[in-house]
């Protein structure tokens, strides 16, 4: 880092995040990734669904990259769909996630006292109640429809969130730059939504970062069982749980999209991993 | 310590019966009910049926009464089990779940806690990099990627154990060795930070001054405290476990615990989504204090505090 010259926390932070090449790495990995699922179907010269019962299962080839499945669709073009789903649920229902938890823990943390143990007593109950239970009773309340899927996902994925950030709040709250909002007649919203949050963003940005490729995962796990995307849509859920049916027969059903997903959630990983390095003070340097 | 096994054990009842309440309310909500995949039948018919379940009850009250039930070891009739009570279905299912997850744990363990010591001790080496770089790709394989994966190997090209069901008795091995594989990738990163804050201390560093070989230090000294973390780790894992994977469970094809998580919920089958619920909670409850009293004993400093 180049001493002397002035430079913001975040500028230092983001120096910190590229210092390492697996974490640039994994960054251009996942932009790529979303570039090539969000374009890349409108280059393909298949559709999601166009089935070719001629072709039936064939292994990789040079038309079909990642070979078909047994109804002659391409599995690159299904592949490609299925990852635009399976980023969608897992930025949308981290970002669900995130701003209940954020504003939870925020209101715990702050309030104090009664509101406080109140609040995280629930918290707590919620932590002791299966949360495969939780997101099936919401599919089944909010219906099979994929655009509700991540609200039923990030309405169990919260918990931590909230924790984490009612913690640093209450880290923060007893600090002189709060007295003094208080000495001037700053309110309690004043305080939470001008004070707290900016101070609460960095550890608010580690956690998000860790919780999509758990997000993900959960979604890939309901549409395994059946309970997520509903098929001829794609989702790599959906498609992994095709591969897995076929794997005896047919194992390139398998091995592309559990390759797409593996690879993904690496990445998002290692990003994971670095921004906590990179933004909380506390972590060990090396 | 009494009082605070004694505050705990009330705190835990406290949890079970919010799990209850929620359960119950949230399978109320929900659209359908018991009677809808059935064949239609008079509405008479219908009326009695749903009485004889206590369905034309208001809701509070069945509410009340599914949890005197619950708490009296009286457990309620569902309609959706002819002749069963939801205790024999729970009966049945855990110690098939039970034979996956003691097992799962222990390889998880087995792997997972040198795999960490490893990288803690050569802090930012080979050893470090390479053995949380298999960590990572442990956790980055999911279980229904992984599960396939390894039936495919030992069971159908090698045939070693059957590819799925519960028929013979080394079925639990594939199931356990996915669960234990992805399981010991957390265990292992949990080790590692957790021994390098513990060798970081001062009274690591007296030990050393003192002439205390490395090797001792960590077996004797360092990872009685490094293993805190793991501990933490351990008792929800446990929890999850022995009420059953529900992927791998659909993966291989076993009659566990895990498949009436789902299947009752899906069914309204309200009487049986509760006891599983509340069992799922009684042990994150009960293995959560377990671990809490572990740690009382392994580090003084930490207490019994409530």
């Amino acid at each position: 880092m180049s001493a002397g010259a002035p430079s913001s926390p975040w500028v230092s932070a983001w120096r910190r995040l590229v210092r390492h090449r697996a974490t640039v790495a994994a960054i251009l990995f996942v932009v790529f990734l979303v570039a090539l699922c969000v374009c890349g179907p409108w280059f393909s010269s298949y559709g999601q669904n166009d089935q070719d019962l001629n072709l039936k299962a064939t292994s990789p080839s040079p038309a079909h990259w990642f070979g078909t499945d047994p109804l002659g669709r391409d599995l690159a073009t299904r592949i490609l769909y299925g990852g635009r789903i399976s980023l969608l649920v897992g930025i949308l229902a981290t970002a669900v996630a995130s701003v209940i938890g954020v504003i939870y823990g925020m209101i715990a943390g702050l309030a104090g006292k009664r509101t406080d143990s109140a609040l995280m007593r629930f918290v707590d109950v919620l932590y002791a109640f299966p949360f495969i239970t939780f997101v099936i009773i919401l599919v089944v309340v909010f219906g099979r429809e994929f655009w509700l899927i991540f609200v039923a996902i990030g309405a169990v994925e919260w918990l931590t969130m909230a924790r984490v950030v009612r913690g640093q709040v209450l880290a923060l709250k007893n600090l002189e730059f709060v007295t003094a909002a208080r000495a001037y007649g700053a309110g309690f919203w004043h305080i939470l939504f001008r004070h707290m949050l900016p101070n609460v963003l960095g550890i608010v940005i580690i956690y998000a970062s860790l919780t999509v490729p758990g997000v993900m995962l959960l979604e890939a796990m309901l549409s395994f069982l059946g309970l997520g995307i509903q098929p001829p849509d794609a989702s790599w859920g959906v498609l992994i749980r095709e591969g897995a049916d076929n794997l005896a027969v047919y194992p390139w059903m398998l091995i592309g999209p559990g390759l797409f997903f593996s690879a993904t959630l690496l990445a998002l990983n290692i990003i994971g991993d670095a921004l906590r390095d990179a933004l909380d003070p506390k972590s060990i340097q090396d | 310590m009494i009082r605070f096994l004694l505050s705990r054990t009330v705190q835990g009842i406290f949890v079970v019966l919010g799990v209850l309440c929620i359960t119950f309310l949230l399978l109320r909500l929900a659209p359908g009910g018991p009677f809808q995949s059935e064949r239609a039948v008079e509405p008479h018919i219908r009326a009695r049926q749903e009485a004889h379940y206590g369905y034309d009850k208001p809701w509070f009250i069945q509410l009340a009464r599914h949890i005197a039930g619950f708490a009296t070891f009286n457990f309620p009739p569902s309609p959706k089990l002819k002749g069963m009570g939801v205790e024999e279905v729970i009966a049945q299912g855990f110690p098939i779940s039970t034979a996956i997850a003691i097992p799962a744990l222990l390889i998880a363990l087995l792997i997972g806690v040198p795999l960490g010591t490893i990288a803690a001790l050569r802090p930012n080496q080979l050893e470090d990099r390479g053995a949380m770089l298999l960590a990572t790709l442990f956790i980055c394989t999911p279980s229904m990627v992984l599960g396939p994966l390894l039936g495919m190997l030992f069971g159908l090209r090698l045939r070693w154990f059957n590819a799925s069901g519960w028929y013979s008795a080394d079925d639990w091995v594939l199931p356990a060795m996915t669960l234990g594989i992805i399981y010991s990738a957390y265990i292992a990163r949990l080790t590692r930070g957790g021994l390098r804050e513990t060798l970081a201390q001062d009274f690591i560093r007296t030990a050393r001054a003192k002439g205390a070989s490395l090797a001792s230090v960590v077996f004797r000294h360092a990872l009685k405290l490094a293993c805190l973390p793991v501990l933490n780790y351990l008792g929800p894992t446990t929890a999850g476990l022995l009420t059953g994977s529900i992927v791998v469970e659909t993966v291989f094809q076993i009659p566990g615990l895990g498949q009436h998580f789902v299947g009752a919920a899906v069914n309204r089958n309200y009487e049986l989504a509760m006891a599983c619920a509340a069992f799922y909670a009684l042990l994150i409850v009960g293995f959560n204090l377990l671990v809490d009293l572990i740690q009382a004993i392994l580090n003084p400093r930490i207490g019994f505090r409530s």
